[in-house]
């Protein structure tokens, strides 16, 4: 009895379909990227219920860390000109026409405005946030946060934009240094603004979580 | 897996002088392909954020200096929180005892429940909390303690300066374990 021949199979197999998938995954994962600009500083935010997306246009970012630095960005370079000039016609912070220039680049400010002429020299690679003094706020009588919003809510009132304030602050950063960035905020009448938090669950039972069942419309 | 066709390269000659077209693969290994594919797929799904940040409303009242001027609240209907060290909480209904024997400790944790009680305890249009961080407090626990507002759908409620009193009592109190 001759024995029963096993049909010899390839062992290769066509890579065509898994190609095709990984190409349309590949596809979605670059149009849906949208990379995090790369910052100086570190700051990890706390969480919160609010599922409403920070505003992206026109923002003031207040950063605060956890060794209580504070830092200014904003995206809008016609605002940001018109705050060099602020500084150079009130505080006489001599910013000459390159330093404008400079200025209108960057991408944030951790200086005093005194310092603000050498800060603008530091080339990209080297700011880092651990080295940079930040905008001092500590003291209650000079309070340069006070300063940095009279400018500001200047330069967007002459430019005619919408200021967005938000506040970007370290879990572990003390309470005072909060206090003390929006104390500057109210010195500026500057009465709304808004908190960068992570998204997290409405945790179930609550009060809030009810609204949310019984679908009624939730303040933000 | 795919394999490298090795075979293309095969053609024997019949003859002398015959000459045959080479019969060439149309195959191709695609395994580094797939390689490459998979490797950018993971570069991209580690530096994606999917989840963009969300942000949190606050809006502050104007600074009232007249008396007259400042808004009136019900002692009843006072819960003012006290935000001392390492999520520490303590808590008083109404007015400060002068012995401060109605200050009471709690965590973050567990200062949802107490919030609910006098909640369910109070009419709605009195109620107020007032919220009080300590200078031992962090950003968290102020963030924490207003979502847990906006949690129990409380209307009415402020961040208010600690006084020189509370400060002490909080330090005290984080000193003794929250006692």
């Amino acid at each position: 009895m001759a024995r029963p021949k096993i049909a010899r199979k390839s062992t290769s197999v066509d890579m065509t379909a898994m190609c095709d998938v990984a190409f349309l995954l590949l596809t979605f994962f670059i149009l849906a990227t949208k990379f995090k600009p790369s910052e100086a500083v570190t700051v990890e935010t706390p969480s919160s219920v609010s599922s409403k997306v920070a505003p992206e246009k026109d923002v003031t970012l207040v950063t605060f860390t956890k060794d209580g630095k504070v830092f200014v960005s904003m995206d809008n370079e016609a605002v940001k000109e018109e705050l060099a000039n602020q500084f150079n016609a009130n505080l006489n912070a001599g910013l000459s026409p390159s330093d404008i220039e400079a200025f209108k680049k960057a991408s944030f400010y951790g200086a005093p405005i005194s310092q603000l002429k050498s800060f603008l020299k530091i080339p990209k690679e080297d700011l880092k946030g651990d080295a940079l003094p930040g905008i001092p706020i500590k003291d209650s009588t000079n309070n340069e946060m006070v300063q940095w919003m009279r400018y500001i809510v200047a330069a967007h009132a002459s430019t005619n934009t919408k200021l967005n304030l938000l506040i970007k602050g370290d879990n572990l950063a003390k309470y005072p240094d909060f206090k003390n960035v929006i104390a500057s905020f109210k010195k500026n009448d500057q009465f709304k603004f808004q908190m960068i938090t992570n998204p997290e669950n409405v945790p179930t039972g609550t009060d809030l979580w009810k609204k949310y069942m019984a679908g009624q419309p939730v303040e933000e | 897996m795919a394999e490298i066709d090795t075979s293309s390269g095969g053609g024997h000659k019949k003859g002398p002088g015959v000459k045959k077209a080479k019969k060439l693969s149309t195959r191709v290994d695609l395994t580094p392909m797939v390689d490459l594919g998979f490797l950018l797929i993971t570069f991209f799904i580690f530096t994606t954020s999917m989840s963009s940040p969300t942000a949190m409303k606050l809006n502050l009242p104007k600074d009232a200096d007249k008396p007259e001027e400042q808004n009136k609240l019900k002692e009843s209907g006072a819960f003012t929180l006290l935000l001392g060290k390492d999520n520490s909480v303590y808590y008083y209904e109404g007015q400060l005892d002068p012995s401060a024997s109605n200050l009471q400790s709690s965590t973050m944790k567990q200062i949802r429940s107490e919030i609910i009680k006098k909640k369910r305890n109070t009419p709605e249009d009195d109620l107020m909390v007032v919220i009080k961080p300590g200078n031992e407090s962090t950003y968290r626990d102020v963030v924490d303690i207003l979502d847990e507002m906006t949690i129990n759908d409380i209307k009415r409620y402020a961040l208010v300066d600690i006084s020189e009193v509370e400060t002490q009592l909080v330090s005290l109190s984080d000193k003794n374990g929250g006692q």
